[in-house]
């Protein structure tokens, strides 16, 4: 049987989401998978997050140097190429930093490398069947995977309900010595944190949020007026952002901000999950998009097919008027 | 400094409503308007800024069939040099890994000091420039939305994270990058700019002249193959409001009041 690997992303003693949701996926591979756990860090923090997850994996692998103090994944892909063996099955999470190791360490162990996949339709020999999705989530593909010689699969956050049985109480196994004599040619210096705007889109309770549908600097305007009359807030996707229109600071998504609003009213945003992976809350969301397929309909409670630029100026004068 | 960048052709999802064609085996190709991928757009325009500053040439690098000429004229038409287009019918259905060794045929054959790459492209599996650098041993960063040349050996480049903060490194040159969208304004390109460039000669290799055995790439040396495409059935979507545009605003007028979205 291939032995299954999972990373774990962590922060400040505390297991990211995904650290459960691996297993999750993992179990769609292969229902009595045995999965172990990859946590590297440095001092009490790791030991801590080791704790934590041994509750849920049957092995917990602890990599402690202080060279793993932020994770740069140069330094982590030189690592698993000596700790993992060749045939090895390793989930990360595609986060910035999964997509920063994985494509590579993939080729260094002369394993396959799948990005971003969101459901398992089982394992016949050697071959993994997958779904992963293209264009933004317009559509889904059925992907096979000869994983013969080992996989690197990058799962996507939040597309496997977490497994929460916490049914392991594994051993945590010290191979911190493997970390030793590793040196990279990229070094972390500093992270920067993003700046705030003048709006806190996370306290917003209604967001008119837009994205390239708006189609022009111009026409922001519109989105403006809608939410003076709602009482609401403007808030964007990221090409918005890109193209400087709006500032940083009102971009939803994981890039952005993670709003919790009441109510999310998306304009001309097609629904792709690094966006959708910035509203908690479950709001009451309403999507107005003039492709009847846009991905959003599917996550949204009321849809509306219509051109949002005559839309919602039509839809700001009637709140007008009723007030 | 000489800088490669890797640019691919694909649908343009701001002009187009992707969607399955009749039988599965592709997206319904009649009539998409297609572009640079945006990504790959963003790095192009970084590598003229870096040359402008710094000196050396910027070269684009597509692998694709005839078509893929326009997209890297286009990008001649913005500043890049140079343009390489690398074709063979052997390359078709290559997958990530596939893809990564065409290039890196290719880049040992010149000398680069900076490789950049979109973040990721149409398939949205941001692989391509990660694996070339593990292929070439040549330090990489992904996701790049900042670049600072410090020396002729070295940069410092911002790394946008979760949150949208920016994760700073230093990293040796010869190096790889992908770069994240936003990182600078790039150009407009006119009819005029495409005219100046449009007979320069974009010389084009294929699997024998790069030296590649066709049994390693295209379908023939993908471990990961894509078998269909389709549309995922996830249950009821959204209660789609109809009729006139009147009577929709007013029965989202309500909804939006029983829900607290009008105050
Ligand atoms: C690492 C990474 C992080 C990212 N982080 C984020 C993030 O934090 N937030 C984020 O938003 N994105 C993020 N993205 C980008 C994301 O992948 C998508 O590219 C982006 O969300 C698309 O934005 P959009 O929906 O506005 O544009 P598009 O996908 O282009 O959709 C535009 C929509 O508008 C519709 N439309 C066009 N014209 C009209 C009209 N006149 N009336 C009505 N509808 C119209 C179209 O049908 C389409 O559905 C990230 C990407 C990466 C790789």
């Amino acid at each position: 049987m291939t032995q299954v690997f999972a990373y774990i992303i962590h922060k400040d003693g505390v297991a990211d989401d995904t650290a459960l949701e691996l297993i999750a996926a993992a179990k769609k591979i292969q229902a009595d998978a045995q999965v172990t756990a990859i946590v590297t860090g440095s001092g009490s923090d790791l030991d801590a997050v080791c704790t934590e997850v041994a509750a849920s994996y049957n092995e917990v692998l602890k990599i402690d140097n202080e060279n793993l103090a932020y994770p740069n994944a140069e330094i982590i892909r030189a690592l698993l190429l000596k700790m993992l063996p060749s045939d090895a099955i390793l989930l990360v999470p595609h986060t910035t930093f999964g997509m920063d190791l994985a494509p590579g360490l993939s080729i260094k162990l002369d394993a396959a490398f799948v990005a971003d996949v969101v459901e398992f339709e089982g394992l016949d020999g050697s071959t993994l069947k997958l779904v992963r999705q293209e264009y933004s989530g317009q559509v889904s593909t059925h992907v096979s995977c000869d994983i013969s010689s080992g996989g690197v699969i990058n799962i996507r956050p939040g597309a496997f309900a977490p497994d929460e049985s916490k049914a392991a109480s594994g051993t945590v196994v010290d191979k911190s010595s493997e970390a030793q004599g590793i040196t990279v040619k990229r070094s972390y210096l500093e992270t920067v944190v993003a700046e705030v705007g003048d709006v806190d889109i996370t306290k917003s309770d209604v967001l008119v949020s837009v994205g390239r549908g708006i189609e022009d600097e111009d026409n922001i305007e519109i989105a403006h007026d809608l939410a003076e009359v709602l009482g609401a807030d403007v808030s964007c996707s990221r090409p918005i952002v890109d193209s400087k229109w709006l500032e940083k600071s009102r971009q939803v998504g994981t890039s952005g901000q993670t709003v919790k609003p009441k109510v999310y009213i998306a304009c001309g945003i097609s629904g792709s999950f690094q966006h959708l992976g910035g509203i908690k809350g479950s709001p009451f969301m309403v999507a107005i998009n003039k492709n009847s397929k846009a991905p959003i309909f599917q996550v949204a409670d009321v849809g509306i097919v219509a051109d949002i630029l005559e839309f919602i100026p039509e839809f700001a004068d009637k709140v007008k008027e009723m007030k | 400094m000489e800088i490669l960048v890797c640019v691919k052709r694909v649908p343009d999802t701001a002009e187009n409503e992707i969607e399955v064609n009749n039988d599965g085996s592709d997206i319904s190709r009649d009539d998409l308007v297609y572009s640079v991928n945006e990504w790959d757009n963003y790095a192009v325009e970084e590598a003229i800024q870096i040359r402008d500053n710094v000196g050396g040439t910027v070269t684009v690098i597509s692998v694709g069939d005839d078509d893929s000429e326009e997209v890297l004229r286009r990008e001649m038409a913005m500043g890049a040099d140079k343009g390489i287009l690398l074709s063979d019918d052997a390359f078709n259905g290559s997958d990530g890994k596939g893809l990564a060794s065409i290039l890196k045929a290719e880049v040992e054959k010149g000398k680069y000091d900076l490789i950049m790459a979109g973040a990721q492209a149409d398939a949205g599996a941001g692989q391509v420039g990660g694996m070339l650098a593990a292929m070439l041993d040549l330090p990489y960063a992904s996701l790049v939305n900042k670049v600072e040349v410090v020396d002729d050996k070295k940069l410092k480049v911002g790394r946008e994270v979760e949150g949208g903060n920016v994760e700073m490194n230093d990293i040796e040159l010869p190096c790889v990058l992908s770069i994240q969208t936003g990182i600078n304004e790039p150009r407009y390109v006119g009819i005029r700019g495409i005219r100046k460039v449009a007979s320069v000669e974009i010389p084009v290799h294929n699997a024998s002249d790069l030296g590649i055995s066709p049994d390693t790439v295209g379908g023939a040396g993908s471990r990961v193959k894509v078998l269909d495409y389709f549309v995922p059935d996830l249950g009821e979507g959204a209660e789609m409001l109809e009729g006139s545009t009147e009577e929709i605003v007013e029965k989202l007028v309500e909804l939006l009041k029983a829900k607290g979205g009008i105050k």
